[in-house]
């Protein structure tokens, strides 16, 4: 997969296919948190409230163990805080290609920026080399949002009488997305790179502290180690890296172009 | 139908949306310079390789105490990774991984989470 090469109707359509396995996955999850938030006796308001303002899995579940245990709301949100400092980095790393869209859809954009959606918009923007929304929502609203909301709402309503999704592996499925979607993003030695680090770092340090720290470790220092080494191509890689693929150029002044004679220019390409 | 907890849900969205939201609002986060570019190009491929990987390698009891784990759960993460590099294909990538957990979870062969 090289990136922005991809015409925009077959990237959707991938995204599509990619999605189909992140709406499973936060189906089967919404369905445990909205369990799990039942059994502890939120009410489905209070539940499906979670799911919509907070939107961040991991959180809403610490969050019930939390409110179990009679913690302070303070010490709650100071840890929610913690838990999703790390979508910092997605929004860093999809602000260049949103730059030029209103502030206003930025804003709302922000509120439904998670795992699933970064993982889905970015692997999507640079399959085109640029942003395209309505593949933002599709990640965002239709893959995971509606999933995750809807199965809250079966879980905290229907209760016990659903069986475990972990005896059908969906529990699998959010890593082993996670994973697929690395993969799909790694198109030269420095993005393997950051991905070998991003993960040991991740592991590391989330068994000497936290997982959630461990995440960000993995993210903010595993780029480095990427950065650190030097692309096959030298400088013209790092250019795209920077910049995104070349945009479409004009024939250069001492190579014209000549109708019919079918050379192929790498160039118009992108 | 009890609302306790509802501005708790609205405080706790409120700790998570500057996260979200500072760098896309930020004025002039176009403009960085190429090696910072460069740098959050490959922040993707990193924190999604660390998610996978702590997701599936660390597990934390009651009281959020990590440990490692070595488990099936690395064959099933292992086996996507590998349908998608191969065949560009998450979906089957996907349908294999909770398939083969599914299968050894049935005949006994992993444990439940």
């Amino acid at each position: 997969m090289v990136a922005g090469v991809m015409d925009i109707r077959e990237s959707r359509r991938q995204l599509l296919l990619d999605s189909l396995g992140i709406m499973i996955s936060a189906g089967g999850f919404g369905l445990v948190y909205g369990l799990t938030a039942g059994e502890a006796g939120f009410s489905p308001l209070e539940a499906s409230a979670m799911s919509v303002l907070v939107f961040a899995g991991a959180s809403q579940f610490v969050a019930i163990g939390y409110v179990v245990g009679g913690v302070a709301w303070l010490a709650i949100m100071l840890l929610t805080a913690f838990l999703n400092a790390r979508h910092l980095l997605y929004a860093a790393a999809l602000a260049p290609y949103l730059a030029d869209r209103p502030r206003w859809l930025r804003a709302v954009m922000a509120h439904l920026l998670t795992d699933e959606a970064f993982a889905l918009a970015i692997a999507h923007f640079r399959r085109i080399g640029r942003a395209d929304v309505r593949g933002y929502w599709t990640g965002a609203i239709v893959s995971t949002f509606i999933p995750w909301n809807v199965a809250t709402i079966i879980g905290v309503t229907i209760g016990g009488s659903i069986p475990d999704p972990s005896r059908f592996g969906l529990d699998i499925i959010f890593p082993a997305a996670m994973g697929g979607l690395a993969v799909g993003l790694i198109t030269g030695r420095r993005e393997l790179v950051a991905g070998i680090f991003g993960a040991v770092l991740g592991v590391g340090v989330g068994l000497a502290w936290d997982p959630a720290a461990g995440i960000i470790a993995g993210g903010v220092i595993g780029p480095l180690f990427g950065m650190a080494v030097r692309g096959k191509d030298g400088r013209e890689r790092e250019a795209q890296l920077a910049f995104g693929p070349e945009p479409r150029a004009q024939p250069a002044p001492f190579y014209p172009a000549r109708p019919g004679l079918g050379v192929h220019d790498d160039r118009t390409d992108t | 139908m009890t609302a306790d907890l509802v501005p708790l849900a609205l405080l706790m969205g409120l700790a998570t949306y500057p996260f979200r939201a500072i760098p896309l609002l930020l004025p002039g986060f176009e403009r960085l310079p190429a090696r910072v570019r460069v740098y959050l190009r490959l922040v993707g491929p990193s924190v999604l390789a660390a998610l996978a990987a702590v997701n599936t390698m660390v597990v934390v009891d009651a009281a959020r105490r990590p440990s490692f784990q070595i488990g099936p759960e690395w064959i099933a993460v292992g086996l996507c990774i590998l349908v998608v590099a191969l065949r560009k294909s998450l979906l089957i990538g996907l349908l294999l991984a909770a398939g083969s957990i599914a299968l050894l979870r049935a005949v006994g062969a992993a444990p439940l989470p």
